[in-house]
């Protein structure tokens, strides 16, 4: 008979993931009053499909007619738009211009711009190449047609969801890491054994993006659908690009992918991506030197001022894709689990949404909480070239990275706060350094002094065991 | 009351920059201020802990902080008005900066400016390496950071790609710090640092592969392993860490992000015979301009561009259209980049440099408006330089071309 766990481990609700999607819901349950506990198995936030994206906060123009995608990312999108004010979270007003590059592609453009409508896109605008490049006359002289849809936006992929879940620890939510779900059980509450111990809840959901299906077995759900991760390769190139591309440039899509895509990013880079490459492999997300390149010339066709501007970075994702292109969202009311799977590419701007729709899902089951007496303003340290940055204010003791101007105070200031870095991977995203274009040939071994014993794999080796 | 803040503002304190603004005082520059981003003044021969600097500019040997020291001397006594601590933002077409410190954001307005910012090696990710991207993978000069300032190491069983004179420089690093490189690779078939050099990592008992590229590398938090292809056939091998090393390119990024921009062949700002950009209130000295020289050649080279700024200060800035100087494939670059009709400032380049992008056999020459003004054949490396006399004529011609004609 296993032992009852303390207390402190009994929660209403156990989000399974702190992706995107996990720390969303996690707010929204916190917001709602419920005792939340997110579980993570990585070392910190956005360890899977949601540190690899393109940033971009999506009207749902293009998505499936009718599906809840759409109606999730239009519902997503609009609570962005309401709460990144007290969240201090950025938005770069860009919209985008679906290209068509031939007659056969600008044929398409038509029933493109007729789906946007019957979604709710009706700010759009069609084209001819010559009236685009009019506008942005950065674009190759090849462009024959395009769509213009002003309500793309691009956001800081990273500390959106940062501010989500740090929201909700601040309304006593908690966040565990290196906590790896390994079986469930149900009989009327759920006990959960974990890596890191058992763990009671009321109520679980299933965020986890690429072991979605396995969350879902290991729970004893069933295997309502099967993840078929699809991997997307990305160079990110140098800031001198930015002025090049003041739009999102989105192709006209396929049947499998929304294409290459080539964007500014919130941090003064332009972004190309990502590829579809379907794969067996959860974990491994590898670059590859042929690929890199193509992306690169690919640029180059689009916006041909973009030649020879050197790469900043290079990265791999991997999408949570399942059999089928729609969200894979199930409610089982008897076992008071949801499962949010199959978020495969526009997590980021629909995760408000899916919080949203997950305590209505919730409801449906399960009564209601006594709702916080306040709730916690929480303001994110801005990142965003648009806006003031920590640099320009004085005494931030000194710059630490000098390619993205990095301060001293900030990498200080996010180890000192409510969800600090657990890798060097969060530490960058959190702060930006070593993610200009040296790659930290400057700043990295003060990088490795100033994180001693803070983060799960230490920048330098140490010096007495492995000798 | 005068509307700048300086006469010369000087980026960037290694060799090239320390020497710059020297010159200027001692051709009677009242203000020169010189800015440095890092704690010290330097440049990268601070974390070069083992190599010889100061021969050609001091007439003695320095290593690592003490080549900076003597720097930081010199420059004081010069009455250099020195700020260390200093990163700079971005270029203003009117010759004001801005700059970023800890007191936050401020602009300082100098009649001329001379960019030193000098030259790093380029990133794994501007590789486009394949493979996962654990920790561990790093440059040269990081490994040396790590070591010089902090005391910590990266890995300890890299595995070196590069042979330039800087991957003998690693191994030695990696040697006398207790980091055993499990072997060094070159996807060229011949080592680019001459022998004896090259016979070190084999003396060490390091494996050294020629003809090897770097296929993938494997690792979820560090690396664990690496690819490599040696004729036709791959190779695990179990490594920590992946030491790139050379590959250097101008840091340049100011340039490139103003409308002065950067040239596609050297990746540095294009500088005519005084150094002067297409901006002529921006002028630029040292590794910036091209990967990559010695300190000494820096300081050598920031001292003549110095004093032709020094000149540049008595006169209004000349805007005079730049010629480009061309040049044939398999060249790689060309220093200086552009040339301006003969004025009165002093001449800082008296030799173009040049290098080659792979090892070429054949027949370089200089034409000089349709006409040949000198030739040479031979056989040339990369990452040598090529000096060749810029004649007299050179800047008042309407075409400037090196050609190059291959032999078997």
């Amino acid at each position: 008979m296993p032992t009852q766990p303390p207390n402190d481990r009994a929660f209403d609700v156990a989000v399974i993931g702190a992706g995107v999607v996990g720390c969303a819901v996690a707010r929204r349950f916190a917001l709602a009053g419920a005792r939340v506990v997110l579980m993570e198995k990585g070392h910190d936030i956005l360890s899977g499909a949601s540190k690899a994206n393109s940033a971009i906060l999506h009207t749902g123009f293009d998505a499936p007619p009718g599906s809840l995608e759409l109606e999730l990312v239009r519902a997503g999108r609009q609570e962005y738009l309401e709460i990144k004010d007290s969240l201090n979270l950025p938005l770069v007003t860009t919209g985008a211009f679906v290209c068509a590059w031939n007659t056969l592609e600008a044929d398409k453009l038509e029933a493109i711009a007729r789906q946007a409508r019957d979604n709710g896109t009706t700010d759009i605008k069609l084209m001819t190449g010559v009236k685009a490049r009019s506008t942005m006359p950065s674009l190759s002289e090849s462009l024959a047609a395009a769509l213009e849809v002003p309500g793309e936006h691009v956001i800081d992929p990273w500390s959106a969801p940062l501010a989500y879940l740090t929201q909700a620890v601040a309304l006593g939510a908690n966040f565990l890491r290196g906590c790896e779900l390994m079986a469930g059980s149900f009989d009327g509450t759920w006990r959960l054994e974990t890596s890191a111990g058992p763990i009671i809840a009321d109520t679980v959901i299933n965020t986890a993006g690429l072991y979605g299906d396995v969350v879902d077995d290991r729970l004893g759900l069933g295997s309502e659908f099967r993840i078929k991760p699809r991997k997307g390769q990305f160079v990110v190139l140098d800031k001198a690009a930015y002025r090049h591309v003041p739009r999102i440039i989105l192709p006209v899509p396929t049947e499998i992918t929304k294409g290459i895509v080539v964007c500014p990013t919130a941090f003064g880079n332009v972004l190309v991506g990502p590829t579809a490459e379907e794969q067996e492999d959860r974990v491994r997300a590898t670059v590859e030197t042929e690929t890199l390149e193509a992306l690169v010339n690919r640029a180059a066709e689009i916006v041909p001022a973009l030649a020879g501007i050197p790469v900043t970075a290079v990265y791999a994702g991997l999408r949570p894709a399942s059999e089928e292109k729609a969200y894979r969202v199930f409610v089982r009311p008897d076992r008071r689990a949801i499962t949010l799977g199959g978020i495969r590419s526009t997590g980021l701007s629909s995760a408000l949404g899916l919080a949203r729709h997950a305590l209505k899902l919730h409801a449906d089951f399960a009564t209601g909480y006594p709702p916080p007496e306040t709730v916690p303003t929480i303001a994110m340290p801005n990142l965003a070239e648009c806006r003031e940055r920590d640099w320009q204010r004085a005494d931030h003791g000194e710059i630490v990275c000098h390619c993205e101007l990095v301060t001293r105070r900030e990498v200080e200031a996010t180890f000192e706060s409510a969800v600090p870095p657990g890798d060097f991977g969060g530490l960058r995203r959190r702060t930006r350094a070593g993610m200009g274009r040296c790659q930290g040939f400057y700043c990295n071994a003060r990088l490795a002094e100033m994180t001693k014993a803070r983060l799960a794999t230490p920048l330098a080796v140490d010096p007495e065991t492995e000798r | 009351m005068s509307a700048f803040d300086t006469d010369v503002l000087v980026i960037g304190g290694g060799p090239s920059g320390v020497a710059a603004a020297i010159e200027l005082r001692r051709q009677g520059a009242k203000r020169v201020v010189l800015l440095d981003r890092e704690p010290a003044l330097g440049g990268a021969t601070r974390h070069c802990s083992h190599s010889p600097f100061g021969m050609l500019e001091f007439g003695r040997v320095y290593f690592g902080a003490a080549y900076g020291r003597k720097l930081t001397l010199e420059a004081e006594k010069a009455g250099i008005d020195i700020r260390i601590g200093h990163s700079v933002v971005e270029l203003a077409d009117n010759g004001s900066v801005l700059v970023a410190s800890a007191h936050g954001a401020e602009r300082i307005a100098a009649q001329r400016v001379i960019v030193t910012t000098g030259a790093r090696e380029k990133p794994r990710s501007a590789r486009l390496i394949s493979g996962d991207r654990p920790l561990g993978v790093v440059t040269t000069g990081t490994l040396q950071s790590y070591l010089a300032f902090h005391g910590l190491l990266p890995f300890r069983r890299p595995l070196i790609v590069g042979s330039e004179l800087v991957s003998l420089s690693a191994v030695l690093t990696c040697l006398t710090h207790g980091a055993r490189p499990v072997a060094m690779i070159e996807p060229r078939t011949h080592a680019l640092a001459r022998a004896p050099l090259t016979w070190f990592p084999t003396m060490m008992g390091i494996p050294f592969h020629r003809g090897t590229d770097l296929v993938d590398i494997v690792g979820r938090d560090r690396v664990e392993a690496v690819k490599i292809r040696r004729g036709g056939a791959v190779e695990t091998i179990a490594c920590d860490g992946v030491l790139l090393t050379g590959q250097f390119t101008p840091e340049s990024a100011l340039f490139l992000q103003s409308p002065i921009g950067v040239d596609r062949a050297s990746a540095g700002p294009a500088v005519d015979q005084h150094g002067r950009s297409y901006n002529p209130l921006y002028f630029a000295a040292g590794n910036v301009l091209r990967a990559v020289e010695t300190g000494g050649w820096a300081y050598r080279e920031g001292r003549s561009i110095g004093r032709a700024v020094a000149d540049d200060l008595q006169r209004e800035p000349d805007a005079g259209a730049p010629v480009p100087v061309s040049f044939d494939a398999p060249i790689k670059l060309v220093v200086p980049n552009i040339l301006r009709r003969t004025s009165s400032i002093s001449t800082a380049f008296r030799e173009f440099q040049l290098r080659v992008l792979r090892r070429v056999r054949g027949r370089l020459s200089l034409e000089i408006d349709g006409q040949q003004i000198w030739q040479a054949s031979g056989t040339w490396s990369p990452e040598r330089r090529i000096l060749v006399p810029i004649p007299p004529k050179a800047p008042d011609a309407r075409q400037v071309h090196f050609r190059f004609r291959e032999e078997e």
